[in-house]
């Protein structure tokens, strides 16, 4: 049996009600399950891997950045690289990503710069303009409403002719909002080409996975729209590639939508507003660390010979060092421009808000005492 | 030419719409196999199939949120709410994303979509759906905010919207729908979003309304005209952005003025209107400006609605205060 087939199946039979996760990478950087390994190249791994050396790199640099005062608000990821990086890496090229707000490895992989995604956490709505041609949504904060959207542009590849796919991505608690349960719903029952991919990382801000929902799994969510649900381990990128990749293609072929259950963990804050010593246990988090996503994968590459602990520790720098040096032109670049704030309320600027931007100018230019 | 009433006449436009891009598609709860409560998409998907004109699970936050995915990929979504009263599970979307989308994204992404529904009230009809969302509306920088008060107006002002590259809610008086027919040419032609229409030229008194409630204001107009008082009317039709000028224009003419409107009166459009021609006409104003409006109450139930709905004996007893002030 081809290994995709055997993915195929698994997804098939998959009862959404058990509660078993698809792992195919453990804790340790063993392949459990080598009949469900994609098949990917081992450059084509490392190059993955270093996206989310990149992610954690950047993260870490922007935290950094904020706790010196020079970055606003900002929103971490570490610890859930592999549940953004190996779905991005399922994507084809022309395919949508429509994301939550906590994707960054998703987004960087799939063309959106670290400059842009600086300038939005900077504060500057140019953060949410992305080069021409990368198909990703701005993020939506509102939590829940970016699934209809994702439905919307799946529907109208369908509606077009076209057979893109559009992965969506949304947060455990999301899940409870009412735009998630519409959105499974629609996507069911008009057959949309869409992946829905729900990041568990257990809080939703300072409240637990067990108070948003008493369900067993957040998969078992898709029962009720008629739609597969499946758990994936969401540390393990081998097992987020192979699930993802697999539900784009049943969507790509007309077999319609998947829920996808990304199980990890936030291993920081919910954003840099928050402290999450004041809602969770030291010890909760020290259990989890060993199930890093980037631990597990360069335990992986390291006995494969195809790393080493040095070259790990100098790609680290390598892209802190860079982080760095992007986000000093953000600091050059990210004064937003006067014009800017009003010029794109409507295509042509009405009279009311031209007039407003001028008075607006003519006080910045000392003409009005 | 062919004559129509509101609602065949936005069956019409749909119908041409759909026919001249294949971009457009028509959605929403009861659209397809139905055509809609009020029959503004009959025949439509038979003639143009069901991914193009469809019937939605009852959501509507979703059918907006999917409207916006839609508009973002490359569709024009014409979607529609069944009752005004009914679109406040979607207002996060509308204020959220549908009105910022081309800001956030500085120009890159854009939300060429239209979301149609009834408006207004004076129907006899059931709790929640004669509300006038106008205000609601009117206040997110983002939306433009139509609303037309004929067949011809309808037509022309929805072709606008579908057209436009900007998202527009379409707010259509419910109780013009099969009010009254009218010419309505079959050929393609657009009424620009934006622009008042001075429906009866008058010298005494400027009368702004929209919608249903503009019909009450002509015949208000018709009592005091044979009072000997001459009042000019103006058809609003755009909420936002508001024609100033043409409002300014005819204050500055006659002096004095008055806005009439179904939606309750405090943070009203009335009192936008009221401070435009304070802010721009202020000197000519031969007496205070008037707003009638909607009390401030809930809209009564079907029995005690006519006390709220004001017929043109009512605004013709305020008009007349505003004219001999």
């Amino acid at each position: 049996m081809l290994i995709q087939e055997y993915t195929a199946q698994l997804i098939r039979d998959y009862d959404a009600l058990s509660g078993r996760m698809l792992q195919i990478l453990d804790e340790n950087g063993v392949v459990k399950e080598p009949e469900l390994m994609p098949a990917l190249s081992d450059a084509e791994w490392l190059e993955l891997y270093k996206t989310m050396v990149l992610t954690r790199a950047a993260d870490d640099k922007a935290l950094q950045l904020q706790r010196q005062g020079r970055m606003l608000t900002y929103a971490p990821n570490t610890g859930q690289e592999a549940a953004q990086v190996g779905p991005a890496a399922a994507m084809a090229k022309n395919d949508w990503l429509v994301p939550a707000f906590r994707e960054l490895g998703a987004w960087l992989y799939r063309g959106v710069p670290l400059k842009t995604v600086y300038l939005y956490w900077y504060g500057n709505e140019y953060g949410s303009h992305f080069p021409e041609g990368v198909r990703v949504l701005p993020i939506a904060v509102p939590i829940g409403t970016q699934l209809h959207h994702a439905v919307g542009v799946a529907m109208a590849s369908k509606i077009k002719g076209e057979n893109d796919v559009t992965v969506a991505y949304i947060g455990d608690g999301g899940t409870s909002t009412g735009d998630f349960n519409e959105a499974l719903n629609f996507a069911g029952v008009f057959n949309a080409p869409v992946v829905f991919i729900v990041q568990n990382n257990q809080y939703a801000i300072s409240v637990p996975r067990t108070k948003q929902t008493i369900a067993k799994t957040i998969a078992q969510k898709a029962v009720a729209a008629g739609i597969p649900g499946m758990v994936v381990d969401g540390n393990d990128l081998f097992a987020m590639y192979a699930a993802v990749k697999e539900a784009i293609e049943r969507a790509r072929s007309g077999g319609g939508p998947t829920l996808i259950e990304a199980y990890t963990y936030r291993l920081g804050a919910h954003t840099t507003s928050d402290d999450p010593t004041k809602y969770r246990e030291d010890s909760e988090v020290e259990a989890w660390k060993p199930r890093d996503p980037l631990g597990r994968m360069k335990a992986y590459l390291i006995s494969k010979g195809l790393w080493s602990e040095e070259q790990d520790l100098a790609l680290y720098e390598e892209y802190g060092a860079y982080a760095l040096e992007v986000f000093r032109q953000v600091e050059a670049e990210g004064e937003p421009r006067v014009e800017d704030l009003f010029k794109y309320t409507y295509k042509e600027m009405p009279a009311h808000v031209r007039e407003q931007y001028e008075e607006y100018l003519q006080y910045l230019e000392g003409k009005v005492d | 030419m062919a004559l129509m009433n509101l609602i065949t006449a936005i069956n019409h436009t749909l119908d041409l719409a759909l026919a001249q891009d294949e971009r457009v598609v028509v959605f929403g709860e009861d659209v397809g196999v139905e055509g809609g409560v009020f029959r503004a998409t009959v025949g439509l998907q038979k003639k143009y199939g069901e991914e193009r004109v469809f019937d939605t699970p009852l959501a509507e936050s979703a059918i907006v949120g999917t409207a916006v995915g839609m508009a973002l990929n490359g569709l024009r979504p014409v979607a529609e709410i069944q009752f005004s009263g009914f679109v406040y599970p979607a207002f996060n979307q509308i204020i959220s994303h549908v009105a910022r989308m081309r800001n956030r994204t500085r120009g890159q992404r854009y939300l060429p979509m239209v979301i149609r529904m009834p408006h207004g009230g004076g129907i006899k009809a059931l709790e929640h759906h004669s509300e006038s969302l106008d205000t609601f509306f009117g206040h997110i920088p983002g939306l433009k905010v139509v609303v037309p008060s004929t067949p011809y107006d309808a037509k022309g002002l929805l072709l606008s919207a579908i057209r436009d590259d900007d998202p527009v809610i379409f707010l259509e008086p419910s109780k013009l729908y099969r009010a009254f027919r009218q010419e309505v040419p079959e050929e393609d032609y657009t009424i620009p979003i934006g622009k008042a229409k001075v429906v009866k030229p008058g010298s005494d008194l400027t009368v702004v309304s929209w919608g249903a409630y503009l019909h009450e204001a002509l015949k208000a107009a018709e009592l005091l005209q044979a009072e000997g008082i001459d009042a000019e009317v103006i058809d609003l039709r755009t909420i936002s952005p508001l024609d100033r000028e043409t409002i300014l224009e005819s204050v500055k003419k006659t002096g004095r003025f008055a806005v009439v409107h179904e939606a309750a009166k405090s943070f009203g459009p009335g009192a936008e209107l009221v401070a435009l021609v304070n802010e721009g006409a202020f000197l000519y104003l031969e007496a205070p400006p008037l707003r009638l409006a909607g009390f401030d109450i809930t809209i009564p139930l079907p029995r005690g609605e006519h006390h709220y709905f004001m017929d043109a004996q009512r605004m013709a007893a305020g008009l007349r205060q505003v004219a001999n002030f």
